[in-house]
This record gives C-alpha cells, structure tokens and sequence, in this order.
C-alpha cells in the first residue's frame, strides 16, 4: 500500500485528494459523477484498489458505482440495492438513496454493506457488484415500530448508517438509524436487538424508550470492541460487558454541550476519539458554536474532552460537518480529517493539535473517507 | 419503436438520445431497453415498478402512468426527467 487517497463524497460530485505518506504535499482529482449527489465513497482498505460510491443522479434512482483502480474509473453495479418487489395488496418500499457504504471482515474480502434511506440493510458478496437485501432486517416485523413514520424523520430522509463490526467476531453487526437507534445483530443480520438503554431520546416521552432514537454516528472499536455513539441527544460510550451506554458527553464544556454528526475513534488507542460539537440549542442551528469551529478530543474514553481549534477559522464560520465527513487515516500519527458542507476540506497531521485547510470551493461535502491505495 | 430519452440517461445510451426498443406495453419495452442498455430501467422505474415521482412517459404525446399501457410498432415513446434543486 502506497499513497494515502481521500474520497470526498459531495452533493455535486465525487472528489479524490491524495498524497505521499508523509502528508506534505496533495493533489486533487475528480470531479466523478459531476452533478450527481454522491452521499458516500469508499475506499476498501482490506485491497486498496476497490471503492464503492453511493450515487443519485438527480430524480433518476439511487444506485451504486464500483471501482478497481482506487477511484479513478467507475462502472455501475449490476444490481443495485433495492427492496424486494411487494405482493399486488401491499405498498411496497423504493430505495430513495443509498446513504452508506461499509467494507466486511477482512475474512469475507468481496463482502460489503449498504444502509439506505428509508431503512433498508443491504450485502453484496461479489464486491458490490450485485446487492441482496438483509431480510432479517428489511422483513422484521418490528421493523416500522422501530423506525417510526415520516414525523421521525430527518429533512433530507430517514436512513439507515454507521453499519459496523465486531473485530472479534464478523457475525456480530451493528447498525444505527436516524431514526430508529443503535441495534446489532449476532447472526450476520437474520435477528436483530435494539442496543438504547441508557441513551437520551428527549423528542420521545418515555425517558429510556427501547428504541426510536436518533443515532447520529456509531462507531466499534477495531481493537477493544468497545461502542461509542454521537447521536442527537448527546455522546456515548458503551463498553461490551456492558448493555448500558454511559453519557461521555456530560464531561463536555456546558457552554459547547455534545450535539454533533461525526465520531472518529483511533485505530490502535481504544481511550482516543474525536467529535466536532455542533451548536443544538433553539431550532437546531447545527453550525459551529459562536461560529468557531473546533474538533473535541478525549485521550481518556471521553472521561475529560480538549479543544481542538489551532488553524481553524477563529470567528464567522458556520458550517456543518456531517457524519460521513470526518475520518482519520490510521498513519501515526493519527491523521484526521473533516469537510465542510461549505466546500472546504481540513486535515491535522498530528491527531488534531493543529488543522490545515487542504482545499476549498467543493459543493457541499456529504462524506470524506480515507484509505491507502495499492 | 422509437424511444426518446432524457440528457441524464444519455450515459447508458452511448450518449443518444433517441434509440430503438421493442415492446407489446411499456412493462416490455422498458425490459428491452434494460437489455440493450443495462441498468437504464432502474433509474426510469422503482423497485416496485413504480415510475419513479419526477419522471414522465409519454406515449404519443399523451402521458401514460401505467407500465400495462399496449404498444404499437409505430408509437413514440418519449421519457422526460424534471431537473430541479440549485
């Protein structure tokens, strides 16, 4: 594995940074798909060559691109996701978008997920080449009780994100919705159990409701296992043994407070991560607090959280950073990098302590993923 | 029959916009044209063989919302997609 290679997924096109592992000096490439709403683009690390982009040209249908080369040629999937064809008296369901893209266990190296929008689990076993709905999923009776009506969802639709693996066991999986909340299966996707007990839903009357929360961004630790969760209520960490999320962020600055998209955790040191706080007071502004931007990074599990802010813009910058567009590099040290939906991408070579600006003037960034190419 | 398509579909069609398929309904010709240019199908009809909400056929000039529509070896098929949003 060679050079280091960005994916910026964004609401106008596909955009491809890269560099020397060294980091100092960039390119940039793309636009792919240029006009067409890529909510998400992957690099798979287990190759290096093979990525997937989830794409929706306009009002023409959500499907999938799948590439060889590291990004630089695509071709459609043969079979995109898409739920099954409903019996003559039912309403069946359309994938809207393809919001999610996740590459399997380095055991199954064809094997990738897809979460749509509406809620929809999706695997291909031939590296994205043809897709089959997840049934224990897609057809689980509870399944509208879990993700609720058009009154539970987000603007730009409901979706189903952040599908996730056990490092210790590839058949153990997790998903969040948005809504719906944070759920794992332990049979690669035929039963599913909701996984909220001690997660805040405070748009829903029951104080610990089952399920029906607003998972924003959920991440496994590739090492310890350990679950951490930013979702629309706060930030949360779960430790598998055990079956109650503790709320981390309350050690959070009360004035900056822990609404947020992104979550990105270190690859090796299971006690680091990262979030980039959003201001979620009145109507939701969801820009950065006072219009500063700052990345916050806990060293202890999110027991204490150090602001981030050294080379970000120091006043007027109102941006959001969703919760595909922030992601690290596992180069050590750490790299860590997050778009804006203003276009810019910034990059920190240092696990945060300092932030440079590595382009500006993209459309909306939906998604920024890093990898290193063959 | 003659088939005319919207710019965003030209990327299956070799970039024409006016091409050839057959078919007794518009379920037919569309699985033709899916046959000659795969993948097209998907982006004009959902999953639930639903014509997808900013998409319209016309046949003849007379919009058609039912796939079960009969076709004639001389219709014109025309397929127009909005362009909205900024």
């Amino acid at each position: 594995m060679g050079r280091l290679r960005i994916l910026v997924g964004s609401r106008k096109g596909l955009f491809a940074l890269e560099a020397d592992r060294g980091r100092r000096k960039w390119s940039m490439s793309g636009p792919h798909f240029l006009g067409q709403v890529v909510n998400h683009a992957v690099l798979d690390p287990r190759d290096g060559r093979t990525a997937l982009a989830a794409v929706r040209a306009g009002h023409l249908g959500p499907t999938v691109y799948r590439s060889e080369d590291g990004g630089r040629s695509w071709k459609e999937s043969a079979k995109p996701p898409a739920f099954d064809k409903a019996a003559s008296s039912e309403k069946g369901m359309s994938v809207s978008h393809v919001f999610w893209l996740t590459p399997g266990p380095a055991s199954e190296p064809r094997r990738w997920y897809a979460g749509t929008s509406p809620q929809g689990l999706f695997v291909s076993d031939d590296a994205g080449r043809t897709w089959r709905g997840v049934a224990g999923f897609n057809a689980h009776p509870q399944r509208l009780a879990w993700i609720g009506g058009l009154q539970d969802a987000p603007p730009d639709g409901a979706t189903l994100h952040s599908i996730q693996l056990d490092p210790a066991n590839p058949r153990h999986l997790y998903i969040g919705m948005s809504a719906g909340g944070a759920f794992e299966s332990f049979d690669d996707g035929a039963t599913w159990s909701p996984l909220n007990r001690g997660c805040a839903a405070d748009f829903l009357p029951d104080p610990d409701p089952e399920y029906g929360h607003d998972v924003h961004c959920l991440r496994v630790h590739p090492v310890s296992g350990d679950v951490y969760q930013q979702n629309h209520c706060g930030i949360y960490r779960l430790d598998r043994a055990a079956s109650r999320w503790e709320r981390i962020g309350r050690a959070m600055p009360r004035r900056i407070g822990d609404v947020g998209f992104p979550l990105v955790l270190h690859p090796r040191d299971p006690k680091s991560l990262w979030v980039f706080p959003m201001d979620g007071g009145t109507v939701w502004p969801r820009v950065p607090i006072d219009g500063k931007p700052a990345v916050y990074g806990s060293r202890d599990a999110g027991g204490s959280w150090r602001r981030l802010d050294q080379g970000l813009p120091r006043a007027q910058a109102w941006y959001t950073v969703k919760r595909q567009a922030m992601c690290g590099d596992g180069l050590d040290p750490l790299g860590l990098y997050f778009g804006t939906t203003g276009g810019e991408v910034w990059a920190s070579f240092d696990e945060g302590e300092r932030w440079h600006c590595l382009c500006l003037h993209l459309p909306h960034i939906y998604s920024v993923e890093a990898a290193l190419a063959d | 029959m003659k088939v005319l398509l919207p710019t965003p579909l030209v990327e299956y069609t070799a970039r024409r916009r006016e091409v050839e398929a057959q078919g007794a309904t518009l379920a037919d010709l569309l699985a033709d044209l899916d046959r000659r240019y795969p993948g097209i199908r998907f982006r004009i009809v959902d999953e639930q063989d639903e014509i997808r909400p900013h998409i319209k056929i016309f046949v003849n000039r007379a919009q058609e919302a039912s796939l079960a529509r009969p076709l004639a070896v001389r219709d014109e098929v025309l397929v127009v997609a909005a362009l909205s949003g900024g």
